[in-house]
């Protein structure tokens, strides 16, 4: 069948209307990261004002200074832009009824992004008459929208708006990777990719990719808000104290992402089988150490050993974060360096 | 969420009747293991044993994970001898020519037929096996028990609340007990209380996911032995029967009967492949059809099959896939002497262009051999720039010949072997070139003869495979998945009950909860809400709350946020 070029072009342009959206909503995230009112910080003044009067009345001798020590950071947060008495009356007020909405605008405007870009796969889809994740534009788009949809899932079940200035600029970076280098005009698939095992492993795969990247973004997080927490504890000065400070602790970041990382391994897993199945369908071989498949070993292997290691006494908290982030290091790599540079039996990149 | 977590071995109390130390049930707890008591019996037996428990240990076991991820890196990096492409090991050999022999030398061109990379994996297996065979051993005891008594002092569990009821106490258990049942917990009536567990999927499925790894080796090692493969360059109109002489190129597993193929045939009738034609990626391949007509054996009846890409024909367990395809020319070429020649030659793909290449080698020609090198061309043009000939399109519309003919020893006698698609030309004569369309005849000078380009064919390749391993292999990947599931979806927890009279005469209904396979998190909030429907069940007394710690709160989440200790500091035991 013919590609209907008007939907392509279609496709084209609602893919840059999704990474304008995107690109408002990331801005959006900073402005809320960067000034506005946060859980953790209305939880910390409330813990500190019950810990100092109580330390106060006990007497600063034994334990106090330490404890002290906790609280203090969390006081510029109490007495920031917003409740501070320098910057009272009408200024204030106007910056804190924006700083309260600039976050649900963020979500509003990712939320416009992510309908944009689902257009854009719908009708790239439509315009080739077949799933289009055929090569690596195509791919681009539909992992970066996983992600997108992995994080706005999670953020309203789960609260974690806070990842989304995180997130949201890598992905606005690989959108615009997509359109800038990686673009190819809509064509109908190669027969070697005319199988409905396209539709299986490479859509496991993608939604794979999609959340091992918010894994990697909570897992990042999880390390500054780690460094923060042993920062107040040593009281040394390290940077990145303020990225910190909108974060939740440590604690329910590693949490977080071990979560995501729980979740999203049976389907790397089953992704990885999928294509070792379709690899027998269309080639005879389940398995030939192609480099594709075996970067996604080494890939399935390090997040197997990033779940061991959080199992395990002396590997748990920053070393197993780091496996993790090599984990998702060696998919850049496959997707990066092997689709672009390698050649093997998966060189579909279009390139 | 943030105090100071508690080690609930640190608590004797709780960790004695708990049970949850005397039935070590975390998954991969080679921690556990490492403690062995020494014996002086002999220094062999210790470090013997010493070294199984460091190799059956949980950091062993990753070490040798990561090295199997760092050794596979050069496997993709370097050309690999059976990769898809393995000239380009001959290739890195002239590119390279010091450092190729030493590379070779360690293996780092067949990476994963190595004995290195061998080595880590099975020491791999070995760890997983020393590990999760007895840890199955266990479970499977495990398995059996009953639920523990419940610890003297719930209240100590990390998760606990309590509360006053009109019911009598037997009344109240009889209820908790229902409604633990009622929701899948393994629950006992104990005479003064209930104590239930759930979850024990989670460890089974751990366990399956591992013994699965083990029974992939086991696949990986019948496809080794067993399984062969070949490929086979097929023209139009001729056929193919399953036998090792038929094949170009046959690679066997060690334990390969040659002799006993399954006898399958097939004739190739008609190999047709469709292509873009439009603007957008032109030329790019749509569809590949070879229409071939088989048969399971001699005996049995002929029948129809398009194999296709994605598409294999399947027959006694061997699979035929379509490979490549191209076209072969076919040439009439008459010698000096009068001797007709009838060839079609498979003229092979050239990477990049849509252009074929092939050679005619005709030793029999008198009085010279004669040797033809050409390239068959499906849609013949000029290129503009250097008025070459060339193919601008892959479907036969316009297609052509150029063909250089040669005379003078072809070499084939000299007892080096040579390939069919190449030809020497450095010592032949060169007698002419020519542009040929189908039909055209062209006359040798010097009386050589005459060659006719009469026409062409197309041909398709097949590989052909059989693997037995395979099955062995896909069931215990569904296993693998299913055991991931189990073990990364399920938590196992313990929740105990006791109901007993207070001083007053009144009901006091106590529950506690414990789980340590919790590293998601999650079981507060299920605690929480298995409680406010146990109240439901079990309802409280209107009775004066505030002289029991939390009774029958109104926001009962806060309850046991705000009055229990935290949970378990996740052991290092724990998953």
């Amino acid at each position: 069948m013919p590609v209907d070029v008007g939907l392509a072009r279609l496709s084209n342009d609602l893919i840059y209307g999704g990474i304008l959206a995107y690109s408002v909503g990331f801005l959006c995230f900073a402005m809320d990261a960067a000034f506005g009112n946060h859980v953790s910080e209305a939880k910390q003044p409330a813990r500190a004002r019950a810990k100092v009067p109580a330390l106060a009345g006990v007497g600063a001798a034994s334990s106090g200074s330490s404890d002290i020590a906790v609280s203090e950071p969390a006081a510029p947060a109490s007495s920031g832009p917003f409740t501070s008495p320098s910057r009272s009356g009408r200024m204030s007020r106007w910056g804190s009824a924006i700083a309260r909405r600039v976050g649900a605008v963020a979500v509003l405007f990712t939320l416009a992004g992510w309908a944009l870009h689902a257009g854009a796969i719908l009708t790239r889809g439509l315009s080739v008459h077949r799933l289009p994740w055929g090569n690596m534009y195509e791919f681009t788009l539909a992992l970066t929208f996983a992600a997108v949809t992995a994080f706005l899932a999670i953020s309203t079940r789960h609260r974690a708006r806070y990842l989304g200035v995180f997130l949201m600029a890598p992905v606005v970076l690989a959108l615009g990777i997509a359109v800038l280098v990686l673009y190819v005009p809509a064509a109908p698939l190669m027969p070697a990719l005319q199988s409905y095992w396209l539709a299986i492993h490479v859509s496991a795969a993608t939604i794979a990719f999609g959340v091992f990247a918010v894994g990697a973004v909570a897992t990042l997080m999880f390390l500054v808000a780690d460094r923060y927490a042993a920062a107040i504890t040593t009281g040394k000065p390290v940077r990145f104290t303020s990225l910190a400070r909108i974060m939740p602790d440590a604690e329910t970041l590693d949490r977080m992402a071990y979560r995501l990382h729980a979740f999203v391994f049976p389907i790397w897993t089953f992704a990885v089988i999928a294509g070792a199945i379709w690899a027998e369908y269309a080639w005879g071989h389940y398995w030939q150490w192609d480099p594709k498949e075996t970067w996604a070993f080494i890939t399935w292997i390090v997040y197997a050993g990033y779940l061991h290691a959080r199992a395990t006494a002396g590997w748990r908290g920053r070393k197993a974060a780091y496996v993790a982030l090599l984990g998702f290091g060696t998919i850049l790599f496959n997707f990066f360096v092997v689709n672009i540079f390698i050649s093997g039996m998966h060189s579909y990149a279009g390139l | 969420m943030s105090e100071t977590p508690v080690d609930v071995r640190e608590n004797p109390d709780t960790s004695a009747v708990s049970g949850l130390d005397t039935v070590p049930e975390a998954p991969d707890e080679y921690g556990t293991r490492q403690r062995a008591p020494k014996t002086s019996v002999s220094s062999v037996f210790s470090f013997l044993r010493w070294a199984w428990y460091s190799l059956t240990s949980m950091r062993t076991a990753l070490i040798l994970l990561f090295l199997l991820a760092l050794a596979s890196v050069p496997g993709s990096i370097l050309p690999q001898r059976g990769g898809s492409d393995p000239f380009r090991v001959n290739q890195y050999y002239l590119d390279h020519p010091t450092l190729a022999p030493i590379l070779d030398h360690v293996g780092l061109f067949n990476v994963f037929g190595s004995v290195w990379f061998a080595a880590i994996y099975l020491l791999l297996f070995v760890s997983l096996a020393g590990c999760v065979l007895p840890r199955s051993k266990r479970h499977l005891k495990a398995m059996r028990l009953r639920p523990p008594a419940a610890p003297k002092n719930i209240g100590r569990l990390p998760f606990s609340t309590s509360w006053f009821t009109e019911l009598e106490p037997d009344a109240a258990l009889d209820k908790v007990h229902a409604f633990l049942r009622a929701k899948h917990f393994r629950a006992d009536r104990a005479p003064s209380s209930v104590n239930a567990e759930k979850g024990y999927l989670r460890e089974t499925g751990n366990l399956l996911f591992h013994l699965a790894l083990l029974v992939v080796l086991l696949g990986v090692a019948v496809t080794a032995g067993f399984s062969y493969n070949g490929s086979v360059l097929v023209k139009e109109h001729d056929a193919f029967t399953n036998t090792v002489i038929s094949y170009d190129a046959f690679t066997p597993g060690r334990f390969v009967d040659r002799a006993k193929l399954p006898p399958f045939s097939f004739t190739l009738n008609k190999f047709e492949a469709t292509y873009h034609r439009g603007d957008n990626a032109r030329g790019d391949a749509d569809t590949f059809d070879a229409y071939v007509t088989w048969q399971p054996n001699l005996d049995a009846p002929a029948r129809e099959y398009d194999v296709r890409v994605n598409h294999p024909l399947s027959t006694q367990g061997t699979n035929v896939y379509l490979g490549g395809h191209g076209y072969a020319p076919h040439f009439i070429i008459r010698d000096a002497a009068g001797h007709t020649f009838d060839q079609t030659v498979p003229f092979l793909p050239q990477k990049g262009t849509y252009q074929y290449q092939g050679v005619v080698k005709l030793p029999d020609a008198k009085p010279d051999q004669l040797g033809i090198t050409g390239f068959f061309l499906p849609t013949a043009s000029v290129d503009p720039t250097t008025r070459q000939p060339i193919s601008i399109f892959p479907a036969a519309d316009n297609p052509a010949v150029v063909i250089g003919v040669f005379s003078g020893n072809l070499g084939l006698d000299t007892g080096v072997p040579q390939s069919v698609y190449e030809l020497d030309t450095s010592k032949l004569t060169r007698l002419t070139t020519a542009v040929m369309r189908p039909g055209d005849t062209i006359t040798l000078p010097g009386g050589e003869g005459t060659v006719t380009f009469a026409g062409f064919e197309e041909w398709a390749s097949f590989n052909i495979t059989h693997d037995p391993g395979k099955p062995i292999v896909l069931v215990a990947v569904c296993a693998m998945v299913l055991g991931l599931l189990a073990s990364l979806g399920i938590r196992r927890r313990r929740v105990w009950v006791r109901a007993s009279r207070d001083f007053a005469g009144r009901t006091l209904v106590e529950v506690g909860g414990l789980t340590r396979t919790d590293a998601s998190g999650g079981f507060d909030d299920e605690f929480a809400r298995l409680m406010t429907s146990l109240r439901t069940a079990v309802p409280a007394d209107d009775g004066d709350p505030a002289d029991h710690r939390d009774a029958g709160g109104a926001d009962q989440r806060a309850d046991f946020v705000a009055t229990v200790p935290q949970p378990v500091a996740a052991p290092d035991k724990e998953d």
